[in-house]
């Protein structure tokens, strides 16, 4: 099946399940790509976590007839400018290079997805490195609040620290990321995304060739299992104390999404937001102060963080608390408007970027099936009606609060915050 | 692309890269300012000026100034260094006229009393943030080990101490003589009406004040040997080390930046094959910098503190042997796509090159678009960085450790 719309995206399935999306924007000099592999660490067995991440370092290492130097050589010598991370869902690689080195570019990848070499003498290396990652997130209290945050808050297996679990990735052999790879390295649930500067055909069937004949598998289910809301306090000899609260939220494919994000704008969205203003300009409690949307498959959340010293904590975390039961209350047209204006820049800023294009492609087509035009989201940021977010808020309020403290003491949730989550 | 420039009456200072085909424009002022210029007992106020920009004008209080940013929707924001402190705003073409209003009232900030007392306590707040981040204020600590009492060697935001005796009346006094309009350039990046821009920038700064202004330049010499600062709850140990390299006015900074990513570059690098790939450290890096006066090259390594006595002889052993026997061309080959490339994707973006114009006509009085910049970086060659890696060498360093060893060694 091929759809071009008129915005200038395009669509092909292939026959064993891998999807291609790419957008054109031939007012730029380059071509972006990401690629969405359905191996995240949301598959690791319970007591091996970190496979994947694992796994996807092992891939990375030499693939098809490039060794570990040769493959990182290769890519250098073309200018690319890629990445790699680990998500619940997926593995994802990304990149961006000067238009006419991507063929060569997309060549090597595919390399990777398909004929890896797992280097058996490398696991080692990889498993240090993988563990390094892992320790230095203890020595950040503010990446500790967001990792503990998780941990409470998400259902499993989405809670899990995506690096993993030191005493697993100890434990995890050769044999393991062979397996995991074998299992969850599959055409079928693999999304690629292309945007920038590109011949649509000559791409479709260059990925044709390359990815065309990858055999697909079944999809292993994955086990969730609900979390409860919950307080903890991590004892941390810091300055400040890290702060990092979240309540649950609608679904990226919710048809009440865009109010859903529109209240976090609120909270959130530029310095006249309610958050910086409450918190830090007129009580000049922090200097960080946010809150983001967050999404996974049947699920949002709402998440905040604010770091403030240990004396002066309790009270921020009791603006910051207040401030989300106040949301309650609703929020005002004019708040509304400057969000629109925000959003109005942020999608035209869009445009300049080949990596975020190609990156959003393949996040709508995983939690939506479907990719959304800039045009189609400015629609609907233009209709969004402080009626419709108020009527969301009294339906879907904030509360059930998962808090996460890490700093020198402990801080006092307040009564009302705590019949809230009851309530 | 074209570049324009002009001066008004007063020395303010004028310059824009005009792209029609662009979506968006960056816009900002590029203030001569920054914590190279402050006397001791005022050590982090550009840097506190800078907040206070936004907490009151002549005719705007805090919140105003706020809302009227996100109603135009701009992603605004402001950044001080040792050399310079920056306001910028990108938006839509449209809103160019009111982006440079506001951005022309930050430049004039009043210091209510009120907002001046709550704004230390959220500078103090930030400088506890760094000092609870790896690496615990071992980079400002190896700054002023290393400059060894330039003035490149003061902490940008300060202590906790000089910040709280900072009083809203030196501030005004530092801001009289440092916001002069012979000390600052107003750039602009993008779909730039340039004619609009110099048209209101003759309204809203022409009766500004010019001033006698001058900054102080010193020849570095600099000090070397280690010390250690102990980090008890740390599991790690962080290292930062600094040596010199060109400054901003010689034409040896290609080379300089060259070697950073031979040597550094977060993937396929000598740092990354001898440290990330074999999992010996967390991160392992080297960057290039430059100032007026000097420049310099800060290596940073993170690891397993048991791990740390090994890696650090490793790590003399690659400076060594790149001393004895220089870089491959292949490897500058190599370094010349990535920077190149990485170079050409940000300039997509008016708002990654406004950087880069204000602050090289603001400090250098230079302009140079992608494509010259591009050039003289295929132009270097194997021998020029050699002779950096000789004239500039990395063994002769200051370094900073922090972590739960009391000893490198």
């Amino acid at each position: 099946m091929i759809t071009a719309s008129e915005d200038g995206t395009f669509l092909h399935r292939y026959s064993n399940g891998l999807i291609l999306l790419a957008e054109a924007m031939p007012w730029v000099e380059s071509t972006a790509f990401a690629v969405a592999v359905p191996a995240g660490s949301g598959r690791d067995p319970i007591d091996r976590s970190g496979l994947a991440s694992l796994t996807c370092e092992m891939c990375l290492r030499g693939a098809g007839e490039r060794d570990n130097r040769r493959f990182m050589s290769d890519l250098e010598s073309l200018g690319v400018n890629w990445h790699d991370s680990v998500g619940s869902d997926h593995i994802r690689l990304s990149g961006a290079c000067a238009a006419d080195a991507f063929p060569q570019a997309l060549g090597i990848f595919a390399d990777v997805l398909r004929r890896p070499r797992l280097p058996r003498d490398e696991l080692e290396n990889a498993r240090q490195g993988l563990l390094q990652d892992i320790l230095s997130v203890e020595d950040d209290p503010a990446d500790l609040a967001s990792r503990e945050l998780r941990r409470r808050f998400f259902p499993s297996p989405f809670h899990r620290p995506h690096e993993g679990e030191a005493d697993h990735v100890r434990a995890i052999n050769w044999e393991e990321v062979r397996e995991h790879y074998e299992k969850h390295f599959r055409p079928n649930g693999t999304i690629l995304g292309v945007a920038g500067k590109f011949d649509w055909n000559g791409l479709r069937d260059q990925v044709g060739e390359l990815l065309g004949d990858w055999s697909a598998s079944e999809p292993c289910p994955i086990a969730e299992t609900p979390q409860q809301p919950i307080i903890w306090h991590v004892d941390y000899p810091s300055q400040q104390t890290h702060i990092a609260v979240a309540y649950p939220s609608v679904p990226y494919d919710h048809p009440r999404y865009y109010e859903a994000v529109g209240t976090v704008g609120v909270l959130s969205g530029g310095m006249s937001a309610r958050l910086f203003t409450e918190v830090r300009e007129k009580r000049g409690l922090c200097y960080s102060v946010h809150a983001t949307y967050k999404t996974r498959p049947r699920m949002g959340a709402v998440i905040c963080y604010s770091g403030t010293t240990a004396e002066r904590a309790q009270e921020t975390l009791d603006v910051l608390l207040r401030e989300l039961i106040r949301l309650r209350e609703g929020v005002q047209d004019a708040e509304l408007e400057r969000l629109r204006s925000q959003y109005r820049t942020g999608l035209v800023m869009h445009q300049e970027s080949t990596s975020a294009r190609s990156g959003a492609l393949v996040h709508d087509w995983h939690l939506l099936g479907r990719t959304r035009s800039l045009r189609e989201i400015e629609e609907r940021i233009r209709g969004l009606t402080t009626t419709a977010i108020n009527q969301f808020l009294r339906d879907h309020p904030p509360r059930s609060f998962t808090i996460v403290m890490v700093g020198p003491k402990p801080l006092e949730v307040p009564r009302d915050v705590l019949d809230a989550n009851a309530s | 692309m074209t570049c324009l420039t002009q001066t008004l009456a007063n020395g303010l200072q004028i310059i824009a890269e005009v792209y029609p085909d662009a979506y968006t424009l960056g816009i900002g002022f590029f203030v001569r300012a920054g914590s190279r210029d402050e006397p001791d007992e005022l050590a982090g106020v550009s840097h506190f000026l800078e907040h206070m920009a936004f907490k009151g004008t002549p005719n705007m209080s805090a919140a105003e100034v706020n809302l009227a940013f996100d109603r135009i929707g701009a992603a605004y924001n402001a950044v001080t260094s040792e050399d310079v402190t920056a306001y910028f705003a990108a938006v839509l073409p449209e809103y160019q006229d009111a982006a440079c209003r506001l951005l022309a009232e930050l430049m004039q900030p009043t210091l209510p009393p009120d907002e001046f007392a709550r704004e230390k306590q959220v500078i103090l707040e930030e400088i506890r943030m760094y000092l609870d981040e790896p690496p615990y204020g071992a980079d400002d600590l190896c700054q002023a080990k290393f400059f060894a009492g330039h003035p490149l060697g003061r902490s940008v935001l300060g202590s906790q101490e000089s910040v709280a005796g900072i009083s809203a009346d030196r501030m005004r006094d530092y801001h009289r003589r440092r916001y002069a309009s012979n000390n600052m350039v107003l750039a602009a990046a993008g779909k730039v009406d340039f004619e609009s821009l110099v048209r209101q920038a003759e309204v809203l700064c022409g009766d500004w004040e010019s001033e006698d202004v001058d900054r102080v330049l010193h020849p570095l010499e600099p000090a070397f040997g280690s010390e250690v600062c102990v980090k008890p709850a740390s599991s790690n140990e962080y290292i930062v080390q600094l040596s010199e390299g060109p400054s901003g006015h010689n034409a040896e900074r290609y080379a300089a930046r060259l070697l950073a990513d031979v040597v550094g570059d977060d993937s396929g690098s000598r740092l990354f094959w001898e440290f990330i790939d074999t999992g010996r450290a967390d991160s392992a890096s080297l960057s290039y910098s430059s100032h007026e006066d000097a420049g310099v090259f800060a290596l940073t390594l993170s690891c397993e503190a048991d791990r740390c006595a090994a890696n650090m002889k490793r790590l003399r052993e690659i400076i060594r042997n790149l001393e004895d026997n220089g870089i491959t061309e292949d490897e500058l080959q190599r370094a010349k796509r990535k920077v190149c490339t990485s170079i050409v994707l940000a300039s997509e973006r008016p708002r990654n090159r406004l950087f880069n114009i204000g602050q090289r006509w603001l400090l250098y009085h230079s302009y140079q678009n992608v494509k010259e910049r591009l050039e003289a970086l295929e132009a270097v060659t194997v021998a020029d960085v050699n002779r950096v890696i000789q004239r500039y060498p990395l063994s002769c360093h200051a370094t900073v450790a922090a972590g739960p060893l009391a000893t490198l060694e």
